[in-house]
């Protein structure tokens, strides 16, 4: 049973990082921009709620939808004003600017909330459970709050892969990540899908940032989200950056190895191992496990 | 005289006599500098001077070899704590002879890290080289020989401090920065210097044709694989050397002063002054060390009009103590509207300025 434990660790945090990354790829996909700023998009978002909660007195049901449109409206207009015309600046270019956009959503957080930590109201209010309540199973114990990060995020997963196989939108998403002009000159507006493409994967970020802030016991500051940020980038780096089923597992193998390598050996240096474990399998497989090696053409 | 008619010329370090002049010009001005501005002014100085030799040492990098790094901050960090440890530990070790060792440490990191980079391109080498800045920061606060999380004491370097108090009349805090300036000035020249060198001939012109095209590159005889790490070495090695300087410049020296926001800020001063340029590599790391170090709770209050409507807006809809914040929008917005607007950059401001005026009535 002790390998049980570690597993069920990697595999709540491993989901949110699965999360994270799949937000990542869906952008990198369709617009070939490594999203530095979701992780602060997600931030932000998660303050636009607490401040629904706590300023504007509303429940957590309709504050967490507030938060979910406030996300969209935030990556529509950032896709629109910075990214739409930019199509010349390469990738060193598109890092600058989602690293840049990062810091202005920083700051306005900083500026609007300081940088004291806010308590984040129990987000599963109208639902009974807590962070502290263990629950037993077979040896291996799993706090309430984790267990329903997994379920929410396994769910949204879920839904995120029926979406792209059955409805009109998800097929027209794929088909603009496939070929954007082939998918133009079949009829479809690609702008419009690039900014519904980025309005859910904010969406989707939002909800990881929401979970993860009762999900890991964190209160609510301006920092919360890097640390997560760069572990959803390095899951969907590992998983290969142009694969939504390898976003998913890159997230929960990164967990599970974080967890496994802190559980039995020390946990000051999962993030290193973590890390160092990417670099090597990079080195073996270039394109991430789960991507095809991207073959450029002279 | 802009056209060059052959080799020799252009790579001839200083080509013309009005370039030759104006070297000479800046030289004075460098040298003439510590004892015109008062001590905190040239701290701030110093601090822009290391900055300048990480910028360049990064546009080797990123702007002429066409590599994505994020981690160069682990360099930083890694030229700082070996300088650091080579004169405590070592201590006959003389500082100039430690910083050089530290710097060659670094490059010797740097070529390790290069190694990933042969296969790896965009997001992928942005997170393996991440991934080493973030590893090195949780290394050194990991042992104690590092001083651990609470960091080290940096050993003091004089020179010529007591000489600048007794014959220039500073003060012993202004004779210490001035001291601190000419070694660092020393090294910035120096090594700008060097990366203009390397650029021009053999190893820079192998450089730009990997950016341009790695396999174009490799077919017309160019061996990427050196050339890459080489380039990675190198750009390790400046910055590595800034580190040290950046060590004995601060003081004190722990993990937490080589984050990744500081990867981000070198980043940004390439990308601001101009990527594949010495001279903008300067001039971003001057514009963005500047503001670093001024845009402070206090500075963005005291700026005429903007500071007064921050203020109302502040006190209106924000949260005061989070005025400081403001800075980092400002710099957000400088990164944005540069690669939105001007893609080369300061440099690229500068060279348009130029020609306007070469042309003018026309």
């Amino acid at each position: 049973m002790m390998i049980l434990q570690p597993l069920i660790d990697g595999l709540a945090i491993g989901s949110l990082y699965a999360l994270i990354a799949l937000s990542m790829v869906i952008i990198y996909k369709t617009s070939e921009v490594p999203n530095f700023a979701q992780g602060e998009m997600a931030m932000l978002s998660t303050f636009f709620a607490y401040y629904l909660m706590e300023n504007a007195g509303f429940a957590f049901p309709y504050a967490f939808l507030g938060a979910l449109v406030f996300a969209a409206v935030v990556g529509v207009v950032f896709e629109f004003v910075f990214l739409r015309r930019e199509k010349e600046v390469g990738i060193l270019g598109f890092i600058l600017i989602t690293l840049g956009f990062e810091r202005i959503l920083y700051g306005i957080a900083g500026w609007k909330w300081g940088s004291e930590q806010k308590l984040f109201p129990s987000s599963f209010a109208p639902l009974p459970v807590s962070g502290s309540t263990m629950i037993h199973l077979g040896g291996v114990s799993i706090s309430q709050i984790k267990l329903i990060i997994v379920i929410v995020a396994v769910s949204l997963i879920g839904l995120i892969f029926l979406f792209f196989k059955y409805t009109r939108v998800g097929i027209a998403m794929k088909a603009t990540q496939q070929n954007a002009t082939a998918a133009r000159i079949n009829g479809i507006r690609t702008k419009r899908i690039m900014s519904l493409t980025w309005a859910m994967s904010a969406v989707v970020g939002a909800i990881a940032g929401m979970l993860l802030v009762p999900g890991t016991n964190t209160s609510l500051d301006a920092n919360i989200m890097l640390a997560p940020l760069l572990k959803g980038f390095a899951a969907a780096v590992l998983g290969g950056m142009n694969t939504l089923v390898g976003s998913i597992g890159g997230g929960i193998i990164l967990g599970v190895i974080e967890k496994f390598f802190g559980f039995y050996i020390s946990s000051e240096f999962e993030t290193v191992v973590a890390f160092l474990i990417i670099v090597i399998i990079l080195w073996f497989r270039p394109g991430g496990l789960f991507g095809r090696h991207y073959v450029r053409k002279v | 005289m802009d056209i060059k008619r052959d080799y020799y010329e252009d790579i001839r370090l200083l080509g013309s006599g009005a370039k030759r002049f104006w070297f000479g010009v800046m030289m004075l001005a460098l040298a003439v500098t510590p004892f015109l501005l008062p001590g905190h002014v040239l701290s701030d100085v110093n601090f822009i001077a290391i900055n300048v030799i990480v910028a360049i040492g990064l546009n080797i990098l990123v702007g002429f070899t066409g590599q994505v790094s994020l981690g160069h901050a682990g360099f930083f960090a890694i030229g700082a704590y070996a300088t650091v440890l080579l004169m405590s530990a070592a201590q006959f070790v003389p500082f100039p002879l430690a910083l050089l060792a530290a710097g060659l440490i670094a490059a010797l990191f740097g070529f390790v890290l290069g190694l990933p980079s042969l296969k790896l391109e965009g997001p992928y080498l942005a997170i393996a080289t991440l991934g080493f800045g973030m590893a090195i920061t949780q290394i050194i606060g990991r042992f104690s020989v590092f001083g651990g999380r609470d960091g080290i004491q940096v050993p003091e370097v004089h020179y010529l401090d007591r000489l600048f108090v007794e014959y220039a009349g500073m003060t012993a805090s202004a004779a210490k920065a001035a001291d601190l300036y000419f070694i660092i000035i020393v090294f910035a020249v120096a090594m700008t210097i060097m990366a203009r060198n390397i650029i021009k001939t053999r190893v820079g012109r192998a450089f730009i044709a990997i950016r341009d095209d790695d396999i174009a590159a490799q077919s017309m005889g160019v061996h990427v694989t050196l050339y890459k790490t080489l380039s990675f070495a190198v750009s390790a090695f400046f910055t590595g050397v800034a580190g040290g300087l950046y060590a004995i410049w601060l003081g004190y020296i722990n993990p937490e002063s080589f984050g990744f926001i500081m990867s981000v800020l070198f980043l940004a001063m390439v990308v601001v002054g101009g990527v594949g340029s010495i001279m903008g590599s300067v001039l971003g790391a001057i514009v963005i060390s500047f503001l670093d170090l001024n845009l402070k709770q206090n500075t963005i209050v005291q700026i005429p009009v903007l500071g007064n409507v921050l203020v109302m807006f502040t006190d209106a809809v924000m949260d005061t103590n989070g005025i400081a914040y403001v800075s980092y929008i400002i710099f957000g917005l400088i990164m944005m509207l540069i690669v939105v607007f001007e893609p080369l950059g300061l440099f690229g401001f500068w060279i348009r300025i130029k020609k306007y005026w070469k042309t003018w009535p026309f």
